[in-house]
C-alpha cells in the first residue's frame, strides 16, 4: 500500500460516460465530470437527482452499469470501496458506537498497520485539528451532534487520504452550528488540500463553500461552474429556478432584439425561446414616472405584498400580466420607496448589467 | 384557603389519571398471583416436606447421594447448551441472509420460518420421529443414495434430541438476532469498508458487535427454555436422555414423591435464575431483552 501522509498531492477524479439505472429510471446518464486536484466540488441537486449516487460511485459502495472513473491515472471502477482509499463523512456519521471517540478514529490507522504508539499520536492530532483534543477515551453516545460530526470528518482524514467525499454532512445540524462548519469544512479544506467532493441539496450551502459547484438534475451534470457563475450565468431555467430566487419572464423576439411585452431586453440570439431571470435583490424602487432607458429597465405593476423578514423586506409586485415579481430590499432602506401602500401602483427598476437571459420557455 | 388557582383540582385529576393507568396491571397481577406465585410457594413448601410431614431437608439431600440425579444435571445442561450452539450456528447466518434482503422478501423468509413455530410442538415433534427412524425418510432415501450402508441411529438418543430442540428452538434465536440486525445502519458496513476493511473484517469489527445483543438475547431465551424442556427429549429421546422435566414425571408417576419432584423444580428454578444473573451481569441483559440502547 502507498504510504500516504497529508502533504502528499491531493489527486484529480476523472469520471466519463457514467451510467447507472434503476429499472427503466436512470440514476446517472452518461455523466463525464472533471474533478480537479486540491479543489472542493459540489454536487448540487434536488433529491433524487442521481448525485447521492455519484458519490456512491467514486466511494465505491455502488457499481455503475457502465463508465470509467479514475483517480488521477488510475481506473478505479472495478476496485472494491475497501481498496480505494478515499476518506468518507457520512450524513448519518456511521461512528461505531461499540468503540471509543479514538479507536474510531484510530481504525483506518489500525488498519494500515499503523503502530500504537504512532497511532496514539496521530489521533489526537486529527482530534486537535477538529478541536475536539483530549476527546479520545469517550464514548460516542456521550456527544453531541455537532462533536460526532468532527469525529467522523477526522476519522475520514486521519489516514491521509487524498480524495475526500462528504454527503450531507451537515444537514443534521442546526442552523447556527451549521453555519459555523461550513466555515470550519473550508478552513479545514485549504489546511488539507484534499480534493473535496461534497453532496447537497441546500443550494446556500453550495454557494458558500464550493470552488466548483455540478449542479446534477435527473441524472445529468447539467452545469459546472464556480458558484459566482452559477449564480449571476445560469445555463437553463432548472439552475436559475434551483438556485437563489428568481422570478423568470418570458422573452419575444422582436424586430429590434428580445423584447418582454414592448421593452427591448437585449440583443437577438439563436435558438427558439428565451426568458429573463430577475434575481430578487437585484431590483429597486424606481420614481413613479420613470421610463426604460439605455441603463435600466422600468416593470410597473400593483403591490401585492411586503413581507418584513430580518435583515431584509420582501415584496411580492404583481405586473400587468399577472406574474408575480420577488423583490427584496434592505430594511433601511425603505426610503427611496415610492410610498405605494399595499394594492397601488408602484415602479420598479433593474440595471441593464444585472439581466440575466436563459434559454427555453419559463413553466 | 388561598390556594393557586385550581391547584387542587388539578392535582386530583393527575392522580385519577395514574391510578386509572395502574388499574390496567390489575388482571396481570391477578393471574401471575394465583398460577405462578401461590402454585409456587406451594412447590418450595412440598420440597422441604419430610416423610413425618414436618420441615426437612431429606428431599434436598438425596439429590447429592444418587449419582443418577448428577447426570441429570449434566444432561439438562449439556442438551441445552448443545441446543443453543445449534441455533446460533444455524440461525445466525440465516438471521443474516434475512437482514440483507428487502423487507418484503424478508417477511417472506420469515413465514418460512414462523411456519413451523405456528404449529404443535406435539406434531412437529412426532414428525420428526417419523422422519428419523430406523426405516425413517431420511435412512430409507440415503441408503438409497448409497451415503451410508445400514441406517444410523437418528433418534432415541441424544442425536435426535438435538435435532428436534434446534428445529423447535431456532426461531426463538432468530426474531431477536434478525431485529438487532435490521437495525444496523448500512452506512456502518460502508463506513469500515471506506475506512479500509474488508468484507470479513469489517463484519467482525463491526457487524458482529453490532448484532452480539440480539445474539446474546436469543441465546438466553433458547438456553432457559432449553432447560425445563420436557416433550421433545420425551419423544426423540427414547428413554436415553433424560432431563430434569422427564425425571420430575418419572418421579411423580413411579414413586408418587410429590416432595423429592418439588426438590428437584426448585433446584431447576434456581439454576435457571442464576444463569439469568450471571448473564445479566456479563452482558447487560436489559439492553439485550428490551433493546434500550
Amino acid at each position: 500500500m502507498k504510504a500516504s501522509t497529508l502533504s502528499d498531492a491531493a489527486l484529480p477524479i476523472a469520471i466519463r460516460d457514467l451510467t447507472k439505472r434503476y429499472g427503466p429510471v436512470y440514476a446517472l446518464n452518461a455523466v463525464d465530470l472533471d474533478v480537479h486536484s486540491g479543489e472542493f466540488l459540489t454536487l448540487l441537486g434536488p433529491s433524487g437527482s442521481g448525485k447521492t449516487t455519484l458519490l456512491m460511485a467514486i466511494a465505491g459502495f455502488n457499481r455503475p452499469d457502465s463508465g470509467s472513473i479514475k483517480f488521477g491515472a488510475e481506473e478505479v471502477i472495478l476496485k472494491p470501496p475497501h481498496k480505494r482509499d478515499v476518506g468518507m463523512v457520512f450524513q448519518s456519521y456511521a461512528l461505531f458506537p461499540q468503540m471509543s471517540v479514538a479507536d474510531n478514529i484510530g481504525f483506518p490507522l489500525k488498519l494500515r498497520g499503523v503502530g500504537a504508539p504512532e497511532r496514539a499520536a496521530r489521533v489526537e492530532e486529527a482530534l486537535e485539528t477538529v478541536q475536539l483534543g483530549g476527546f479520545g477515551a469517550r464514548g460516542i453516545d456521550q456527544l453531541s451532534g455537532g462533536q460526532r460530526q468532527r469525529v467522523a470528518l477526522a476519522r475520514a482524514f486521519v489516514f491521509g487520504p487524498r480524495i475526500l467525499l462528504m454527503d450531507e454532512p451537515l444537514s443534521a445540524l442546526d442552523k447556527k452550528l451549521r453555519e459555523r462548519m461550513q466555515i470550519e469544512l473550508k478552513h479545514l479544506h485549504r489546511k488539507l488540500g484534499v480534493t473535496t467532493v461534497y453532496v447537497t441539496h441546500d443550494q446556500r450551502e453550495a454557494l458558500t463553500m464550493s470552488d466548483r459547484i455540478a449542479v446534477i438534475n435527473d441524472g445529468q451534470l447539467v452545469q459546472l461552474d464556480a458558484p459566482e457563475v452559477i449564480y449571476n450565468a445560469p445555463a437553463n431555467a432548472f439552475v436559475a429556478d434551483f438556485i437563489g430566487e428568481s422570478t423568470m419572464l418570458p422573452l419575444t423576439r422582436g424586430a429590434s432584439g428580445l423584447m418582454y411585452r414592448d421593452q427591448k431586453i437585449a440583443e437577438t440570439r439563436d435558438g427558439e425561446s428565451w426568458s429573463l431571470v430577475v434575481r430578487p435583490e437585484r431590483l429597486f424602487f424606481a420614481a413613479q414616472d420613470a421610463q426604460s432607458d439605455d441603463n435600466t429597465i422600468v416593470l410597473r405593476g400593483t403591490l401585492r405584498e411586503t413581507v418584513f423578514q430580518g435583515e431584509s423586506e420582501m415584496a411580492l409586485v404583481a405586473l400587468d400580466n399577472g406574474i408575480e415579481l420577488a423583490f427584496r430590499f434592505g430594511t433601511g432602506a425603505t426610503t427611496n420607496s415610492t410610498g405605494g401602500g399595499l394594492g397601488e401602483q408602484v415602479a420598479v427598476g433593474l440595471n441593464r448589467k444585472d439581466v440575466i437571459i436563459i434559454p427555453g420557455e419559463t413553466t | 384557603m388561598a390556594s393557586a388557582a385550581n391547584e387542587t383540582e388539578l392535582r386530583r385529576q393527575h392522580r385519577r389519571e395514574q391510578l386509572s393507568i395502574l388499574s390496567l396491571v390489575i388482571p396481570a397481577l391477578v393471574v401471575v398471583g394465583l398460577i405462578i406465585l401461590i402454585p409456587l410457594s406451594w412447590l418450595f413448601y412440598l420440597s422441604f416436606l419430610g416423610d413425618d410431614g414436618g420441615f426437612s431437608l431429606e428431599n434436598y439431600l438425596k439429590m447429592t447421594q444418587y449419582k443418577s440425579y448428577y447426570r441429570i444435571f449434566i444432561t439438562t445442561f449439556q442438551v441445552s447448551i448443545l441446543t443453543t450452539m445449534i441455533c446460533i450456528a444455524l440461525g445466525y447466518p440465516l438471521a443474516f441472509f434475512l437482514a440483507q434482503l428487502p423487507p418484503r422478501w424478508a417477511g417472506v423468509f420469515m413465514l418460512a420460518v414462523l411456519l413451523p413455530f405456528w404449529t404443535s410442538l406435539l406434531v412437529r415433534t412426532y414428525a420428526w420421529l417419523v422422519l428419523l427412524q430406523r426405516k425413517g425418510i431420511i435412512n430409507e432415501f440415503a441408503m438409497d443414495m448409497g451415503f451410508w450402508e445400514k441406517p444410523l441411529k437418528l433418534v432415541h438418543n441424544m442425536t435426535g434430541t438435538l435435532i428436534g430442540m434446534a428445529h423447535i428452538m431456532l426461531p426463538f434465536l432468530i426474531l431477536p438476532l434478525y431485529n438487532a440486525m435490521r437495525k444496523i445502519d448500512r452506512d456502518m458496513m460502508h463506513a469500515a469498508a471506506n475506512l479500509g476493511a474488508n468484507p470479513v473484517r469489517a463484519f467482525w469489527a463491526v457487524y458482529f458487535p453490532l448484532s452480539l445483543p440480539g445474539m446474546v438475547a436469543g441465546s438466553l431465551i433458547v438456553f432457559v427454555l432449553c432447560l425445563g424442556f420436557y416433550v421433545t427429549p420425551a419423544v426423540l429421546g427414547g428413554g436415553r436422555v433424560i432431563m430434569v422435566s422427564n425425571q420430575i414425571t418419572a418421579i411423580l408417576e413411579n414413586q408418587f414423591d410429590w416432595g423429592a419432584a418439588s426438590a428437584l423444580g426448585v433446584v431447576l428454578l434456581v439454576a435457571t435464575v442464576l444463569c439469568l444473573f450471571l448473564a445479566a451481569r456479563f452482558f447487560k441483559l436489559d439492553a439485550a431483552l428490551f433493546g434500550r440502547d
